[in-house]
């Protein structure tokens, strides 16, 4: 099959209005007649929810913590990204959306960043109306910073915790369509299945994670804003319960998966400590602004501890990363910094207990600026680091390793945020569409709204108009009946295996494979053994996991095995997917493609395309549909940062 | 120091579900780095309670970087233990000496039942929110993001209350259970912006009276909240709900409720 990307027509910054006017409206008075079902109340859940019932359609919401603030949204740190040039420092939406497809090394499409570009500035309005406490100079307008090496002022922020402010903004907007009766919001349920009658969906089955109740709830639409899949790594900046189930379980209904290996895996963070570790804290990656990257020069000195390392002389360090880029230094971007760590590890020249860190100092900077203009900069984080780890950042270098933060694959989606399966959405990180093989910082926030406030909004109307009116979604449909039953069998299915290994255990193992053989570094031969050990540890969990006490109960370790039985095959094909692609791009390094300097080659003949990936069926081997992407405005050029 | 390792035991409040008896277990973790996090302990505890064929011990936790304020935890008599301005996620077992016993309990408030052993029901808060907590404006049609001035130190005051994480701290640890620093926190960014004030009569006497209705206990001015606040929201947050709330409730009309 082929797939429509329904991008419009036409010169590029003037698609998205052309769009805007071309897709069908609904009626106000016909819009109460429609119900969509959004799963996930993050960023681009909560804005959409919010929207789609201020417009006037009925929305069921649902999300599994205790309440939509609770989403991983709340954790980012730096910033959102936005167009509006306050600074006068050359910022335009064509150069936000150009600094966005490079980023993303030339594999995500133009007709969709150039409308995240152009929505971004609205973001920051609505934003701001809602009470967000963005950042302010003492003139009394917004203040922003030059972010993850962007050469313009363009990221908006409040302290250090951006995301939290922009989560509760589009919380409060949710609470307030709650209130009105227009927002039916589920929490503590989780979805353990998309409906599908006749091809389209029309709703999802739930699980009541406090009474283990599994029921049906109809939609004409079905959105899907749910998050990445970074844990199935085991470990990630993600949050403990951040999964991958909602985006699986749309595949196993016939949704496209697309670049699925796609990770972007961070430079900034605090290093595995010890096998107990259930999560890594990142660090935001502004420090590399003042800190410099380095490891001893001799093996001899592997292991170094941080209070020695202060003690080792200048000679005997290799500023690896300063060596190898002059132009860039620390600041190369996530993926190239986060590649040389692992190498400069590889080597045996790791530090600290396990060998797998680096460091991070501040000794330069602080003789060169003062304790205290430091401490003004980065006062809390090195606060939190202390916290932490116990160790000083003032007094000793910090310790840091790469780790797993974003996906940026995910599932397919045309220029309507549609999945191939007509009626299903997906928004925010659980699509595709934005950042290509690799995501600049500060952009996160700006999809996962864009998507919820501003696109969706408009999109969804091309099909809900489509539906014939006054028809309910019904639930009696055996379609629901059947899904229920499925869902129910698969959790009697793993409460009966009761066998040894408890699902962390298992999720462990899984984490160990995915970081060896498809983490920062990949080859043909790793990730064909990847794929057997993967098979293997599915038919472990099979027969071997341990689980207790019964669905009808909170029970969290059975949502846990619920979880990593789709990571266990979401895995498999990221390495199928990592396998298909011999080429380097963005945060997928192959290492058969480099340079002669051992920098990422892309293949634009043969990999300029997006591989959306179908299901075909137990023990069959996915189907690879391929959309090429067409460069029409930016000329694709190789990345160098030397 | 790294590589250090301690003997701890517990003391957990285990309770099947809302309503049901509950009553304290003891629990011995052994070997425990003294780099692990409060919460990475109890995954331990967990994991060999699940591998002798026990319930493992139910708590909420998420983020675990002290920010969605979904883990929770009375430790040895506080909310989010022994330290000042942390979540329970950012506490460290070098907190604790070897051979200490830990007393681990739930938020106590009627207002949060107990679903299972530490988890508690926090919908309230929900309820809260859903009466006010918000600017009523749609997407779009929004003035420009520049065209209000907000002097800095008012965004400030702003973010200092914005910063609330919702966990629920301040409740567990007022004699009353009020959640008058929750409710003050989300009261007072928006009383002090430009953007929330057309609706400060309204969202002041929404809010409380949904307080209120929740079973929350009235605030006592004791500063307990504050004390253990994990973002160290302040009191006086408190003080201008209390000037919202008196000044709605003796003003007649929206009209001259213009500052």
């Amino acid at each position: 099959m082929s797939l429509e990307s329904k991008i419009p027509a036409g010169p590029l910054a003037e698609k998205w209005e052309k769009h805007k006017f071309n897709v069908k409206l609904v009626n106000p008075a016909n819009k109460r007649k429609f119900t969509i079902v959004v799963v996930g109340t993050g960023l681009a859940g909560a804005s959409a929810a919010a929207t789609l019932a201020e417009l006037g359609y009925n929305v069921e919401a649902f999300c599994f913590q205790d309440s939509p603030r609770r989403a991983h949204s709340i954790a980012a740190q730096g910033g959102i990204n936005a167009a509006k040039n306050y600074q006068n420092d050359g910022d335009s939406v064509f150069r936000l959306f150009y600094d966005t497809i490079k980023g993303g090394d030339y594999r995500s499409r133009e007709a969709n960043v150039h409308r995240l570009a152009e929505v971004s500035t609205e973001i920051i309005d609505q934003c701001v109306a809602q009470g967000v406490p963005f950042a302010r100079d003492y003139g009394g307008l917004l203040d922003n910073r030059s972010f993850g090496g962007a050469q313009v002022s363009r990221t908006f922020y409040a302290r250090g915790q951006t995301g939290q402010q922009l989560l509760l903004g589009a919380y409060s907007a949710l609470s307030k369509m709650i209130n009105t009766g227009k927002v039916k919001m589920h929490l503590r349920k989780e979805m353990l299945d998309v409906v599908t009658v006749d091809g389209a969906a029309k709703g999802i089955v739930t699980r009541d994670l406090v009474t283990g109740k599994i029921e049906s709830h109809a939609g004409h639409a079905t959105l899907l804003c749910t998050g990445g899949y970074g844990n199935v790594f085991f470990l990630s900046t993600n949050a403990m319960a951040s999964n991958g189930s909602a985006a699986w379980r749309a595949y196993k209904k016939g949704a496209k998966f697309a670049n699925p290996c796609f990770t972007q895996i961070h430079p900034t963070c605090i290093p595995v400590h010890g096998d107990y570790q259930s999560k890594l804290t990142l660090m935001s990656e502004s420090l590399r602004n003042d800190g410099r990257v380095w490891v001893p020069k001799d093996k001899k000195n592997q292991k170094i501890t941080a209070a020695n390392a202060v003690k080792l002389p200048e000679e005997e360090r290799d500023y690896y990363l300063e060596r190898r880029y002059p132009s860039f230094g620390n600041l190369v971007p996530r993926d190239v910094a986060s590649r040389n760590a692992k190498m400069v590890c590889d080597e045996g020249r790791g530090v600290g207990v396990t060998g797998l860190a680096v460091f991070l100092d501040f000794a330069d900077a602080i003789k060169r600026d003062g304790k205290a203009t430091i401490a003004a900069k980065y006062g809390n984080l090195f606060d939190m680091y202390k916290q932490i780890t116990d160790d000083d950042p003032y007094e000793v270098p910090m310790m840091i390793y790469p780790a797993v933060h974003y996906t940026m694959g995910g599932l397919w989606v045309d220029y309507n945020l549609s999945t191939n399966v007509p009626g299903l959405y997906a928004l925010g990180e659980a699509n595709f569409s934005d950042h290509g093989a690799n995501r600049l910082g500060a952009s996160a926030l700006m999809q996962g709204l864009a998507d919820g406030y501003f696109v969706i909004p408009y999109t969804i109307g091309d099909y809900i108009a489509t539906l014939p009116l006054g028809k309910a979604v019904d639930k009696s449909h055996p379609a629901f009946a059947e899904a229920e039953k499925a869902a129910q069998g698969r959790i009697d299915k793993l409460l009966s295996i009761k066998g040894n290994q408890t699902p962390d255990d298992l999720h462990k193992k899984l984490g160990h494979i995915m970081w060896e053989y498809c983490g920062m570094s990949r080859n043909k031969e790793g990730l064909e053994k990847a794929r057997g050990l993967i098979q293997e540890l599915r038919v472990e969990f099979n027969r071997d996991l341990k689980l207790i006490g019964s669905n009808e109960e909170l029970n969290m370790t059975l949502e846990k095995a619920l979880r990593l039985e789709d990571f266990l095959e979401l895995g498999e094909l990221m390495v199928i997917d990592a396998h298909n692609r011999s080429e380097s791009c963005g945060g997928h390094f192959r290492e058969e493609s480099q340079t002669e300097e051992g920098e990422a080659l892309r293949k634009d003949d043969e990999f300029n395309y997006v591989a959306a990936w179908g299901y075909a069926g137990e023990g069959k081997d996915p189907e690879l549909t391929k959309e090429v992407l067409e460069f029409e405005n930016v000329k694709l050029t190789q990345r160098s940062y030397k | 120091m790294a590589g250090e390792t301690i003997n701890i035991k517990l003391k957990i409040w285990r309770q099947a579900g809302q309503g049901k008896p509950g009553k304290f277990e003891s629990y011995e973790v052994n070997d425990v780095s003294v780099d692990m996090s409060f919460l990475e302990m109890l995954d331990v505890l967990n994991e060999n309670e699940l591998k002798k064929g026990n319930d493992p011990v139910h708590f909420d936790h998420d983020c675990r970087e002290g920010i969605c304020g979904m883990c929770s935890l009375y430790i040895n008599g506080k909310p989010h233990g022994p330290k000042h301005g942390i979540t329970t996620c950012q506490l460290h077992m070098r907190t604790f000496k070897n051979g200490e016993t830990i007393v681990v309990e739930p938020w106590r408030a009627s207002a949060f039942p107990v679903l299972k052993d530490l988890m508690v029901d926090r919908t309230a808060f929900e309820r809260i929110q859903q009466a006010g907590g918000y600017v009523t404006i749609s997407t779009g049609g929004v003035p420009d993001a520049n065209e209000i001035a907000i002097p800095k130190t008012v965004a400030d005051e702003a973010m200092d209350a914005a910063q609330c994480i919702g966990c629920g701290a301040c409740v567990a640890a007022c004699k009353n259970a009020s959640a008058m620093l929750f409710t003050a926190a989300k009261v007072s960014q928006l009383a002090v912006l430009p953007q929330g004030k057309a609706e400060r009569k309204r969202r002041a006497l929404a809010m409380l009276e949904q307080h209120d209705s929740e079973g929350f206990g009235a605030c006592t001015n004791t500063g307990a909240c504050e004390a253990v606040c994990p973002k160290e929201i302040s009191i006086t947050h408190i003080a201008r709900l209390n000037r919202e709330f008196t000044r709605a409730a003796f003003s007649g009309s929206e009209t001259d409720y213009t500052n």
